[in-house]
């Protein structure tokens, strides 16, 4: 027995239960900042179906290339050079075409470009850390950057953040805006953090 | 037995951190990489219709404290109840988005953005909806981006008859989503605190 898909333009209600909880007591910050009453469930309405809309003027074709959309001319950035790609999908698998992501991340020594972040790891003079570009007709999208590194956060003691970049989606309705961060296949500092394991995240070999 | 849900997961949202800045306004984490000019900080442009406002506010967590590294997103109709997508029928002005991004001062908390009064938008089974702008906040200890709704003093008829201000069955929490009016060196100012937990936790959406 299959649900009835929503209504032409109407989104599946968010599983709240499959994403991480507001409240996660080995998260710090978290625990002032989450909303302790339930939300109100509401059904979408035409706010909640239509969001922002970009298009290719808004951005420049190199937006995409975090290798060099801050380096010096004749220069590069330090680190372990990727392509970072992929599809952004409905829930019924059809690709999402045109839709803004953006990504951002620290650099090869686990350093943000941020005058709020003063951990030790050098500035790269060569890397910004951020990077934008629109899906294909395929939902299709890519990025050139250089692999982050990880990096320690107050938290509890010595807990560090697995290598990751910052993910933001738009999708075809604001009830679809999304931040998420990209992981690491293999990554051992994974199954140690806690914002990993605050998530109900499967890991590849589903612990 | 429920039935089994048929449809792909959404990627588990993930905590913006401190640094979203970095990939969502840079200029505000120190640098300018992007040109044509980041994204979300014109939500009209130069040709919308009706009323000039500021809307700002102060978000704060479960002590009372401001939250100091919150983004917001916001997103509206125009003066005539439209939105710039096309799922809803109907123009806007040349250049109206009615997207935009805001940050917090890093040392008061403090945000604000300049934009036209929404016009009331018809929402579900004929039934308008009082004029408002949504919004979306983010932050280090938000692991998934909260939704709310920002509605306007002084349209209190239209608001008593708002089938999502009514959907609240608390009706002392629907005060949570009513901006404050008032007039600044001539200019229309209305104020929207926003409280992430505590004492008039603001009412956030599931939608
Ligand atoms: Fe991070």
């Amino acid at each position: 027995m299959t649900i009835a898909p929503p209504k032409q333009g109407e989104f599946y209600q968010r599983d709240r239960r499959w994403h991480p909880p507001a409240f996660h007591q080995n998260y710090k910050t978290s625990v002032a900042r989450s909303p302790k009453l339930s939300m109100i469930s509401l059904e979408n309405t035409v706010s909640e179906i239509t969001g922002p809309r970009f298009g290719h003027s808004d951005l420049a074709p190199g937006d995409n290339d975090l290798l060099t959309n801050y380096a010096q001319p004749e220069q590069s950035p330090i680190g372990e050079r990727i392509i970072v790609h992929g599809r952004v999908l409905d829930e019924n698998a059809r690709p999402v075409p045109n839709t803004l992501v953006e990504i951002w991340q620290a650099n090869a020594s686990g350093r943000y470009r941020h005058k709020k972040d003063a951990y030790l790891g050098a500035i790269d003079p060569n890397f910004g850390g951020c990077g934008r570009t629109m899906t294909d007709e395929n939902g299709y999208y890519y990025f050139r950057t250089v692999k982050p590194g990880a990096y320690p956060w107050r938290n509890w003691v010595n807990d560090w953040r697995p290598a990751h970049i910052h993910v933001s989606v738009f999708g075809t309705g604001f009830a679809q805006r999304l931040i998420t961060q990209l992981y690491f296949e293999g990554d051992p500092l994974i199954k140690t953090c806690p914002s990993w394991r605050r998530s109900r995240i499967p890991t590849p070999s589903s612990s | 037995m429920p039935q089994q849900l048929e449809y792909l997961k959404e990627t588990p949202s993930q905590t913006a951190g401190p640094y979203m800045h970095i990939g969502l306004a840079p200029g505000a984490a120190g640098f300018e990489i992007y040109d044509p000019a980041a994204l979300g900080q014109d939500i009209t442009g130069p040709n919308a219709a009706g009323e000039r406002i500021r809307i700002e506010g102060l978000v704060t967590d479960g002590t009372g404290s401001p939250v100091k590294d919150v983004l917001l997103e916001a997103w509206q109709a125009n003066a005539a109840g439209i939105y710039a997508h096309p799922e809803h029928p109907g123009e806007v002005e040349a250049g109206f988005r009615g997207w935009g991004r805001v940050i917090t001062d890093f040392d008061s908390g403090e945000w604000g953005f300049e934009t036209v009064k929404p016009g009331a938008v018809m929402g579900r089974n004929g039934q308008m909806m009082a004029p408002h702008i949504n919004l979306w906040i983010v932050a280090r200890g938000i692991n998934v981006g909260l939704n709310t709704r920002l509605y306007f003093e002084d349209e209190a008829e239209a608001n008593a008859a708002d089938p999502v201000i009514n959907v609240i069955e608390w009706e002392k929490r629907r005060k949570t989503l009513i901006a404050k009016r008032s007039e600044r060196d001539g200019q229309v100012v209305y104020r929207f605190d926003i409280h992430l937990q505590g004492d008039d936790e603001t009412v956030f959406f599931d939608i």
